[in-house]
């Protein structure tokens, strides 16, 4: 993805330094304001670090082989702002000193790589993995997932940028004098092989390291995670900490459920035989289905399936409650109730199943 | 063991092995006398980037092949073996844009001069770059990036970077020879995955380290914060006169390439 010299017009690579500058100063004037003389430092080695893990040759599942930019691992670890001038020092450097990536490319490998995958990263990280506890496994899926997307994003940009060259500067003879490919040609192009390869060697790298510092250095993954479950705290507590505001909404609604007697008729769709033979309800059905009168009788199948399965609370009221209001308020607590006890079942199932295959030492 | 059919190691050690090599032999032939590397590396760096600028505005082909060719008379002026320019940025630019231009052919209205256009800029942009780079010592092209304003901090950084570059390399070819020479048997592709991840994961908990002993010799030096980068030598009327003929070509590659 690390695009050449002469691929992209001049216009392009002036408006992409244009587009990354901004960036590059927030993030300098960022880091600088939060860790002072440490950044210098910091950045030198991250970037390094980010040269020479671009340079894995990863083992990809298929038996085939890949590079990792390893954006995402960078936007986990050092945050957004970090990463994005870490990445952009060592793409500078392979542009400058090993040829890889265009030197008046610069701007447009630096905003697709560094800025607007490290961004994506980051955003895709913190919603994956909200406020789950820094050794949870939903943090390896959240790494994993905003490796795939960031790089898929940024090669995206790249093909997006690609695809608009022919559109915008060709030679007097109309033959393109940079990227040839249009954007219907130059997308599938460029998102095949990140859709697949890439994507596939950042998703192996980010979710592979975030699951060894989960095990060998958690601190390096706090920085990332405010408000992540803290491992003193028990995690039913913190649980229920958590989902108090969900509980509380879905207690209102229950007490609410009554008013649904309020409402008049059948639902749309929802009749019963009976219906069909109640002139009431007939003039009822023909108004909502914009008078479309209904069949004279009772349909057959309707007729037929209407009875293989007799409900124990036929119409949210129990045959031996008098009260409507309290009969719709019980068949709400009634399957509330049984949604819960099915999610906690598959909740327990999907542990033990977890626990079996990553218990053998 | 072919490098296809070898092992996450090994497939890693030989790409930081060549990344070792190849910045060796630039900062070996940076060192040597001859034409571009007797320039001011200022206004080297600022007539090579004009050239570039010039070769990626271009719209006739004919310019384009021009400063090519004068690219391959600096280089042999410079006594950079054209060989080595073939062997190390040719070839690659060739293969990873022929392959790319190729299609084109039959696939785009003009299609053979649009992949022209395509190959002939990008092998003239990097052989120019990796003229740049076989003339000059990184730190001397660092300073240089100060002359186009490069923040002083950013160039500081990069030039940490170069340096801990090869620390870092040095680590993780350690690490990775260490757990070659333990490794018995083929490991199987989420045995490899695992090594690889746990590799970077190592490096990237000793680079925290390494940063922050780098920190506190820092601030035992007087460090507050602020970067400075040392003067360049004076230039000299033969560096103006080098980088007028920069200029000069890259004015006539616009000229006859409007």
């Amino acid at each position: 993805m690390h695009i050449p010299d002469g691929y992209l017009s001049p216009a392009t690579c002036a408006t992409m330094y244009g587009a990354s500058a901004p960036f590059w100063y927030a993030a300098l004037a960022r880091m600088k304001r939060a860790l002072h003389t440490q950044t210098t430092p910091l950045l030198a080695v991250f970037s390094a670090l980010s040269f020479i893990v671009m340079m894995f040759n990863l083992p990809l599942p298929g038996g085939t082989t890949g590079h990792a930019v390893g954006v995402a691992t960078a936007a986990i670890v050092l945050g957004p702002w970090g990463a994005i001038l870490s990445i952009s020092m060592a793409l500078v450097i392979q542009a400058l000193l090993f040829g890889d990536g265009g030197i008046t490319a610069i701007g447009a490998n630096c905003f697709n790589m560094a800025i607007a995958g490290a961004l994506v990263a980051y955003a895709v990280y913190r919603l994956i993995s909200g406020r789950a506890a820094i050794g949870a496994h939903r943090r390896v899926i959240a790494a994993g997932a905003a490796g795939y997307i960031a790089i898929n994003f940024s090669a995206l940009l790249a093909a997006i940028e690609f695809g608009l060259q022919p559109m915008l500067f060709h030679d007097a003879f109309g033959a393109p004098l940079y990227a040839p490919y249009p954007l219907r040609i130059a997308i599938p192009a460029m998102m095949i092989g990140h859709l697949t390869f890439a994507g596939l060697a950042e998703t192996v790298l980010a979710a592979g390291v975030i699951a060894y510092l989960q095990k060998a250095d958690p601190e390096l993954l706090e920085a990332t995670a405010p408000g992540a479950v803290r491992s003193g705290v028990p995690e039913v507590q913190a649980t229920w900490r958590r989902t108090r505001p969900l509980w509380i909404s879905l207690g209102v609604l229950l007490a609410l459920t009554p008013i649904g007697i309020v409402a008049a008729g059948s639902a749309w769709g929802e009749w019963t035989p009976a219906d069909f033979a109640n002139e009431a309800a007939r003039r009822q059905i023909a108004r909502a289905s914009r008078s479309v009168q209904p069949p004279a009788f009772t349909p057959h199948g309707l007729r037929q399936l209407a009875d293989v399965w007799t409900s124990p609370m036929p119409r949210y009221s129990a045959p031996f409650l008098r009260s409507a209001a309290f009969g719709y308020l019980l068949s709400a607590m009634t399957g509330t109730g049984l949604i819960i006890l099915a999610w906690l079942l598959f909740s327990w199932l999907q542990r033990r199943v977890r626990d079996g295959a990553g218990g053998v030492p | 063991m072919s490098r296809s059919s070898a092992g996450f190691a090994e497939r890693s050690i030989h790409s930081l092995l060549d990344a070792v090599d190849y910045a060796a032999q630039a900062e070996k032939r940076a060192e040597t006398a001859g034409l571009l590397q007797s320039m001011d590396a200022r206004l080297k760096l600022a007539g090579v980037l004009l050239v570039i600028i010039a070769v990626v505005t271009s719209r006739a082909l004919v310019p384009i092949g021009a400063v090519f060719g004068g690219a391959v008379f600096l280089a042999i002026a410079s006594g950079i073996r054209v060989r080595a320019v073939a062997t190390t940025v040719w070839i690659p630019a060739l293969l990873f844009t022929g392959v790319i231009a190729l299609p084109s052919v039959f696939l785009v209205q003009h299609g053979v001069r649009s992949a022209a256009f395509l190959v002939s800029r990008s092998i003239t942009c990097a052989t120019l770059s990796a003229l740049l780079v076989f003339s000059t010592p990184w730190p001397a092209l660092l300073k240089a990036l100060r002359a186009l304003h490069v923040p002083a901090i950013a160039v500081t950084i990069l030039g940490m970077t170069y340096r801990y570059l090869f620390s870092i390399l040095d680590v993780a070819r350690d690490m990775l020879e260490s757990r070659r020479s333990r490794t018995v048997g083929v490991l199987s592709g989420a045995e490899e995955r695992r090594m690889a991840a746990a590799a970077a994961g190592v490096l990237l908990s000793r680079s925290v380290l390494l940063s922050r002993e780098v920190h506190f010799a820092m601030l035992s030096r007087g460090f507050r914060g602020e970067a400075f980068t040392l003067e360049n030598r004076p230039i000299f009327p033969r560096d103006w006169a080098y980088f007028t003929a920069f200029a000069a070509s890259a004015a006539c590659v616009l000229w006859f390439g409007r």
